[in-house]
């Protein structure tokens, strides 16, 4: 077997472990959660074999190197990481509540891998890549976003569990979010069915993101798109409460959230602050003799750096408890996405795997 | 003493950690406005980009205004500057007016407690160990041993005047965890202050077999480096067949008064310094227009490997032949086309090949010209079996180097240090303080414990009971 089949195995199984997590979510059936752990573990082994695999082909092919050095490369390390942390968390707090809504974050980064058609080959490296610098840069890059992945995830339970009128700013904040992240998941969805389906090689998959949906050619499909969108995000914040009933009964205290999202960040913010910031600055510093450049992905890895550091002075110092607080790690994981992915599609850089 | 107010003030507005959460959130929010607007960026890119977004009509107005507000180049526009410098007085000033209270926690000794705070703790245990005071002394000795503590005593005391207390303390220091980043940062910012001052960026393009003695600044402004540097020869190697670089190698000498003092190779990732230049490979390209040396091994057939260097025109013979080669054409990147007629497909030196003509003074001998190609040695064979190879070209390349001196690099380094030091400590350490209080019966020993951490009150509490229980149960 070669790795992109256990790849393969791995996406279909947090696919499958998603669903699963979801049904125990809205079902409390014990089985339902003890198969969604199988499951997601399985997937999980799966991927290691298979990151271990694609490192020996690496190796195979005469390229070797560690896994770690373009976009999809990086996102499958990015689940890998945030599936490690969510399965630890899930043994050590005895508590599975939180996997319908970590899944869903592992689902969009492979579903967003196949539908924007990112290569998947084994690619040689420029000699600017060949470095160890970058190299520890991008993988304790990864364990934060994954850190702060889980803080994203934390913070919304928490935004879910302590609010329910729907003019509270918090309320709005989280139903939007969770709406937003809903409707880029559906879409993504129909963008896999409609081209998959029709079998679109995946040479022309390429920038086919949303084209089902938003992007569509045809203006009467998008502007359905746009308006069934419009209409998730109020069914969402009309209906939000309904999921606050449901978390209800899980038995997780408000305390218990604030305590995790705290410590995940804790994690989090100082192997991003050395991984992400001072070692890819090294990097860059020996490439190419330049530490700092102000290039769009190093300026929104900074403002990523300065929403956790607001966070933690917020929080310990002006005295900010609870929603606001939650927010606050939601918002800065939005910015980690933004960091990754929306600096490739949106706006132009210098780095090196920046095109799509 | 209205002059001394003014002061107070704005020493009380650069104290708080009001205006210090509003900095985060300005910087970070105007930072994005300088990665939407391409910076530094020939003026026609942001006048489409401000087409796409406000329409053609007020595309011009927006980009003149954008560039007198200074967001063309924003990050070092006079404002964002200015932050930085609020941020950096704020950090500063936050922390001296701190410090002082921070010494004074430090500082303080740790004293025994009265009995009854010992309930007042937010981690205590009760438990009691059989046996004599000395027994529970070394148990309890043991275990804080374990815990990385050197306890002090109280005489005995209590109600019966037998009771001990032990206390100890330990990471008090790790309290300066977060003024050591905090301080990191200020080295930092100082750091990138002297680079941008004293340093110099720049580059400069070198071709093979030159030597320079200045490097240009981005404005193409000459800078004399105070040395020359010249390239002695520059090779690129490629993934396979492809034109994918694998590596690329500059062979620099540096030249002082007349001397070579210095021969090194650079790649990417491994410059050269020298007297507080750094160089840098960053490129290279073709020089156009080059009149450079084309080197050939030339093996007649079963004959000895001859190699020669010659310019484009001139002309060479296959030894114990009658044949003559003359180079035509020198292509850096050769390809076909579907007609399979020669054409150049980049400017990069991807697939050097030259045309050789060959001529014969006997009419009957069998002659073929063709291309050579330096990347597939086997192109071109002589109908009588002698063959030539494109082994090098000389001085049709430039190596790409970007220069730099920045006297300010270490103090960034150095604050980087500091900053990985300060975040392990303030992030992964506490400071913790413990008191063990023995109050001896007839048998047994009743023991009592409180203690406290600063952070990780979980954790700290897991490792005091699993030592203690693990200690007394073997007793
Ligand atoms: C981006 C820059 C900054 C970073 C990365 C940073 C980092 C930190 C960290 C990690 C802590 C510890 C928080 C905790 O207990 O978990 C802290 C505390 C603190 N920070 Fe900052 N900080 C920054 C800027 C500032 C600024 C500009 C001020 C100015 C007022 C400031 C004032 C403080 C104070 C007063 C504390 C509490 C210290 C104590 O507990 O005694 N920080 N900082």
């Amino acid at each position: 077997m070669g790795s992109p089949i256990l790849f393969g195995i791995a996406e279909v199984g947090y696919f499958v472990a998603m669903m699963i997590y979801i049904g125990y979510f809205i079902f409390k059936n014990k089985t339902m959660g003890i198969s969604a752990t199988t499951v997601a573990a399985a997937a999980f082994l799966s991927q290691t074999a298979a990151l271990a695999m694609r490192w020996m082909e690496s190796y195979n092919m005469g390229i070797g190197r560690a896994p770690l050095t373009n976009l999809y490369e990086s996102l499958i390390f990015f689940v890998w990481c945030l599936m490690l942390g969510y399965l630890i968390i899930e043994f050590k707090y005895k508590n599975r509540t939180f996997g319908a809504f970590v899944t869903p974050i592992a689902g969009l980064a492979l579903g967003f891998i196949d539908l924007t058609g990112i290569s998947k080959e084994i690619e040689p490296l420029v000699p600017a890549l060949q470095s160890n610098w970058l190299l520890a840069h991008v993988t304790m890059s990864f364990i934060a976003y994954a850190a702060f992945g889980l803080a994203f995830a934390t913070g919304m339970l928490y935004l879910v569990l302590s609010t329910e009128k729907r003019t509270e700013s918090s309320y709005i904040f989280w139903t939007v979010a969770g709406s937003v992240f809903l409707i880029v998941l559906a879409a993504m969805g129909a963008d896999y069915f409609k081209f998959k389906m029709m079998g679109v090689s995946s040479e022309m998959l390429k920038s086919y993101l949303f084209k089902a949906t938003f992007r569509s050619d045809s203006k009467p499909m998008a502007l359905l798109s746009l308006l069934g969108a419009f209409a998730i995000i109020f069914s969402v914040w009309r209906y939000g409460y309904v999921l606050k009933r449901m978390l209800k009964s899980f038995g997780l205290s408000l305390e218990f959230l604030e305590d995790l999202n705290y410590k995940v960040v804790a994690v989090g913010f100082p192997i991003f602050t050395l991984g992400g910031l001072i070692f890819g600055a090294i990097w860059a510093d020996q490439a190419w003799g330049v530490y700092w450049s102000w290039d769009p992905k190093e300026t929104w890895s900074l403002i990523t750096w300065l929403v956790y550091a607001f966070y933690l002075h917020a929080k310990y110092l002006r005295g900010w408890r609870g929603n606001k607080i939650a927010v606050l790690s939601s918002i800065g994981f939005i910015t980690v996405i933004f960091t990754y992915i929306g600096v490739n599609i949106l706006l132009s850089g210098l780095h090196s795997y920046g095109e799509i | 003493m209205a002059d001394k107010n003014i002061v107070e003030k704005v020493w009380g507005f650069f104290t708080s950690v009001k205006l210090a959460v509003a900095l985060f959130a300005i910087i970070a929010l105007t930072s994005i406005i300088g990665t939407v607007i391409e910076q530094n960026a020939p003026p026609e890119k942001n006048i489409k980009l401000f087409t796409k977004m406000f329409g053609p009509a007020s595309a011009p107005t927006a980009y003149k205004t954008a560039d007198v507000l200074g967001l063309t180049d924003m990050y070092h526009s006079w404002w964002f500057t200015a932050m930085l410098v609020c941020f950096a007085a704020n950090l500063t000033i936050c922390s001296i007016d701190r410090l002082p209270r921070i010494k004074r926690v430090v500082d303080e000794p740790l004293k025994p407690i009265d009995m009854t705070e010992f309930d007042k703790y937010g981690i205590k245990k009760e438990l009691s160990i059989e046996g004599n005071v000395e027994e529970a002394k070394a148990v309890v000795l043991t275990a804080l041993k374990k815990l990385g503590m050197t306890p002090n005593a109280t005489d005995p005391g209590g109600p019966n005047n037998r009771d001990i207390q032990f206390y100890a303390h330990k990471g008090r220091y790790t309290r300066y965890a977060v003024y050591v980043i905090h301080f990191s940062i200020i080295f930092i910012l100082i750091g990138s202050v002297i680079g941008v001052t004293f340093g110099f960026s720049g580059y400069l393009s070198l071709p093979e077999g030159e030597t320079s003695s200045v490097a240009f600044t981005r404005q193409e402004e000459e800078h004399p480096l105070g040395f020359s540097i010249r390239c002695d020869n520059f090779a690129v190697w490629f993934y396979g067949t492809s034109d994918m670089p694998k590596e690329y190698i500059s062979w620099l000498s540096i030249i002082e008064n007349g001397r070579t003092v210095l021969k090194k190779s650079i790649g990417v990732n491994s410059p050269l310094k020298y007297k507080g230049y750094t160089f840098y490979q960053s490129g290279y390209g073709v020089v156009p227009d080059a009149k450079g040396l084309i080197i050939l091994n030339v093996t007649p057939k079963g004959g000895k490997t001859e190699q020669i260097s010659l310019h484009v025109g001139e002309s060479f013979t296959i030894p114990g032949t009658k044949l003559t080669g003359k180079i035509t054409t020198f292509s850096p990147a050769l390809s076909f086309d579907k007609d399979e007629r020669p054409y150049t497909y980049t400017d990069n030196m991807n697939n050097p090949a030259v045309f050789i003509e060959v001529t014969s003074e006997n009419e009957k001998e069998e002659k073929k010209s063709g291309w050579v190609v330096k990347r597939y040695p086997n192109t071109w064979k002589m109908p009588d079996g002698s063959t030539v190879e494109l082994v090098d070209n000389y001085g049709y390349q430039y190596t790409g180097l970007q220069v730099r001196k920045d006297p300010g690099v270490w103090v960034v380094y150095a604050g980087c240090l500091f900053m990985a030091i300060g975040l392990y400590s303030a992030f992964f350490l506490s400071h913790k303080k413990i008191w063990v209080l023995l109050q001896p019966e007839k048998t047994k020993v009743n023991v009592k414990i409180a203690a406290f951490t600063n952070k990780n009150k979980t954790g700290y509490e897991g490792v005091i009971n699993s030592v203690f229980d693990r200690l007394t149960q073997r007793v």
